[in-house]
């Protein structure tokens, strides 16, 4: 048994770690597990744990780590379409196809996810308004079952596995592999707008006056001003291949295959004892961001990897929360009365005097995702992450879960930790539907919070 | 290196034995791209036990390098003559530029004292064939030049009550290295061979352990591949591990043995 924590550090609990390598095994080795003696722990796929709160734990149990199921399979350089194994994460997927002049269609904030992860939790990012969500690009997928079946599922058979499996929080079985469809890319150049914006009016005259024209949209907002403050940013992938500084022939960095932006990432080197983010380191980085930012504002070109994975960079910066941790509450409400809900919540954040650098306001486009349980939907999406004060913490999130419950929104498993269960059951209305498809070998701390077991 | 007479200036010829070992499929990544990035040729060799696995190892290097050329070979590890064979023909079809020797199993010690057999089984996997493998390239290698690389481990630094029948078997590796390289500096040859020792890294083969203690596997691969390209005698992987068994190697008996490792 092994202590796992997930990426918001708020506990660590025993594990049996099983690595997943060979995936013409994995059926057989999750039935093996599975048909121990009764009572036997159910298990969990686990990519790269990148998920906040507790989707990828099993206190007690097995986690099936699929880090070692990274191979990719095939890829058509013509098409487009590429089949791997779950565990290749995203940054490998772009690094190898962004050479054929592919790209992913949508990443969220971070490349450090595994594909499987991304099927799983139907990842979104800033293009949700053209692109939808991961699972939109989805192909096909291989899950295998703990009684030792496997199915072979996509949006064109067996859908309705399919349907469950997207967003399924991994409790349908274990994704072995997937087929994904890129999208072609002249290069890995953006042509980036920034703009900054000085309360939530604003904001959402910008959001919905650069829907049509730009692929990209998100903004930073500043937690604590009380008008909402924040920078608005918007981007295109560029049309031509662009300022390229390619390798060099015959130049690589430490031994590995050069890469312009493949430095060792700047790593924290160990846990503060207590948490970086605090009131006052609050208030100055926010305001010198909203300054430096309105001060190089305007349109520039940037690289595709540095402007939409800034964190990646930065390994292991989950830990300037301190040995507490963190949590991040991620809404998404409907746009009537969006307005009044993320004023609302804001209102509360800041009178609670809590809240971080790290605050995401965006609009998501018309349209639910492919899964059953897929987070994103018509609407606006506030993202926060908070340091663990514990209880102070907990009731500053029970009077945020009031306004998004009023406003008839929703929370994303993905990062959540402590969500009550009619919250969860009122924002996912196909949740009775899904429960006909889950694995009875699979189980995770969240399932067994949520949906009872 | 000089170039190898029979095949065209640039081709790098690249055979790994035991090639569905975590640590040498990441080092086979490295080279693929590589290859890919500075616009190389690049042909591989892969030879392992199972050709099913082998084959979804090359399917996978085939993506990441289209113009690559990656075949692959099946062998028992423990058969002499089958090792001598294989050897032979994979030379035939051109000198190669780099072999990596990275077959190995880690075996459960306290079965290994109950039961000869298995104990035997251990030693020859990892300690004798690696060997025979490097022996046989060796020959055909040493006029030409080239680079042979050997896993070995930091366990084969000093026996352990923990795992010595595997310390003991790369022991044999360090050893069986040690006595080519000062063969081969004593004739001249540009072969060079590089031994490899790393410590605890993240694969199957350790993963019921806690990962905060375990390296990454690409970062042990990537001091492979950059060994195996200065020629360095010998590589601790990653390198803090050439002073930690500095100090383990120099500990007095008296301290060590009430050491539980």
């Amino acid at each position: 048994m092994v202590r796992v924590s997930s990426w918001g550090r708020l506990d660590s609990h025993e594990h049996e770690l099983v690595a997943l390598a060979d995936r013409a095994a994995v059926a057989r080795q999750i039935a093996h597990c599975a048909a121990g003696a009764a009572g036997a722990p159910a298990g969990l796929a686990q990519g790269n744990a990148r998920s906040y709160g507790d989707v990828c734990l099993n206190p007690g149990g097995r986690l099936w780590r699929t880090a070692g199921l990274d191979r990719f399979i095939a890829f058509d350089p013509d098409s487009g379409r590429l089949r791997c194994e779950a565990g290749v994460l995203l940054r490998d997927v772009q690094r190898m196809s962004l050479a054929h002049g592919w790209l992913l269609a949508v990443t969220p904030g971070t490349q450090l996810v595994t594909v499987g992860g991304a099927i799983a939790n139907d990842v979104h990012g800033k293009n949700h308004h053209v692109l939808g969500s991961f699972g939109d690009h989805v192909l096909g997928l291989r899950l295998a079952r703990t009684d030792g079946t496997v199915i072979d599922c996509g949006p064109d058979r067996e859908t309705a596995w399919f349907a469950a499996t997207v967003g399924g929080m991994g409790l349908t079985g274990v994704i072995v592999d997937a087929e994904l469809q890129l999208r072609r890319v002249a290069g890995p150049w953006l042509v980036t707008d920034t703009i900054p914006y000085r309360n939530l009016d604003e904001f959402f005259h910008l959001a919905d006056s650069s829907e049509a024209g730009w692929e990209q949209t998100v903004s930073w907002i500043d937690c604590l001003s009380s008008p909402g403050r924040g920078l608005f940013f918007r981007a295109n992938p560029a049309h031509r291949p662009g300022p390229a500084p390619g390798p060099q022939p015959g130049h690589r960095v430490n031994g590995r295959p050069h890469h312009p932006l493949d430095r060792q990432p700047w790593r924290l080197p160990l846990a503060p004892p207590l948490s970086l983010v605090n009131g006052l380191s609050l208030r100055v980085f926010n305001a010198a961001y909203f300054w430096a930012g309105s001060r190089n504002a305007g349109p520039a070109v940037a690289h595709f990897e540095r402007y939409s994975y800034p964190l990646d960079k930065l390994s292991d910066w989950n830990r300037v929360y301190g040995p507490r941790g963190f949590y991040q509450y991620q809404s998404v409400v409907p746009r009537a009365g969006g307005r009044a809900a993320v004023q609302a919540m804001l209102a509360a954040i800041r009178a609670s005097g809590q809240g971080s650098f790290l605050a995401v306001l965006k609009t998501f486009g018309q349209r639910e995702g492919q899964g059953m349980m897929s987070f994103p939907r018509p609407g606006v999406t506030l993202a926060l992450d908070f340091p663990n004060r514990g209880a102070t913490t907990l009731r500053l999130f029970e009077r945020l879960d009031a306004i998004v419950r009023e406003a008839g929104g929703r929370l994303y498993a993905a990062k959540d930790a402590r969500m009550p269960r009619d919250l969860f059951e009122a924002g996912y209305p196909r949740l009775a539907e899904f429960l006909h498809y889950r694995d009875p070998g699979i189980s995770s701390s969240m399932s067994r919070r949520l949906m009872g077991s | 290196m000089p170039d190898a007479p029979d095949l065209p200036a640039a081709l790098q010829r690249i055979v790994i034995i035991g090639a569905t070992s975590m640590i040498a499929e990441h080092c086979a990544r490295l080279w693929v791209e590589g290859a890919r990035l500075d616009g190389d040729p690049c042909a591989l060799v892969l030879v392992g036990r199972d050709a099913a696995r082998l084959e979804r190892v090359a399917a996978d290097l085939r993506v990441r390098n289209p113009g690559a050329g990656v075949e692959v070979r099946t062998v028992d590890f423990a058969d002499r003559q089958a090792i001598r064979f294989l050897v032979d023909a994979i030379v035939r079809g051109g000198a190669p530029r780099q072999v990596l020797i990275a077959h190995g199993m880690l075996p459960d010690q306290a079965a290994c004292q109950r039961d000869l057999d298995a104990a035997c089984e251990a030693l020859e996997v990892n300690g004798l064939s690696p060997v025979l493998f490097a022996e046989a390239f060796a020959g055909h290698m040493e006029a030409k030049g080239g680079v042979i690389t050997v896993i070995g481990s930091v366990a084969g630094d000093r026996g352990r009550r923990s795992n010595y029948v595997y310390g003991a078997a790369k022991g044999l590796v360090a050893r069986y290295v040690e006595g080519m390289q000062h063969r081969l500096a004593g004739s001249g040859s540009p072969l060079r061979v590089v031994l490899v020792k790393p410590g605890p890294t993240a694969t199957p083969m350790t993963a019921h352990l806690p990962p905060r203690g375990l390296a990454p596997v690409d970062a042990v691969a990537c001091r492979i591949v950059q060994g195996s390209q200065a020629g360095t005698a010998v590589v601790y992987a990653p390198g803090k591990w050439a002073l930690i068994m500095a100090v383990i190697r120099h500990l007095p008996a008296a301290v060590f043995n009430r050491m539980d490792i």
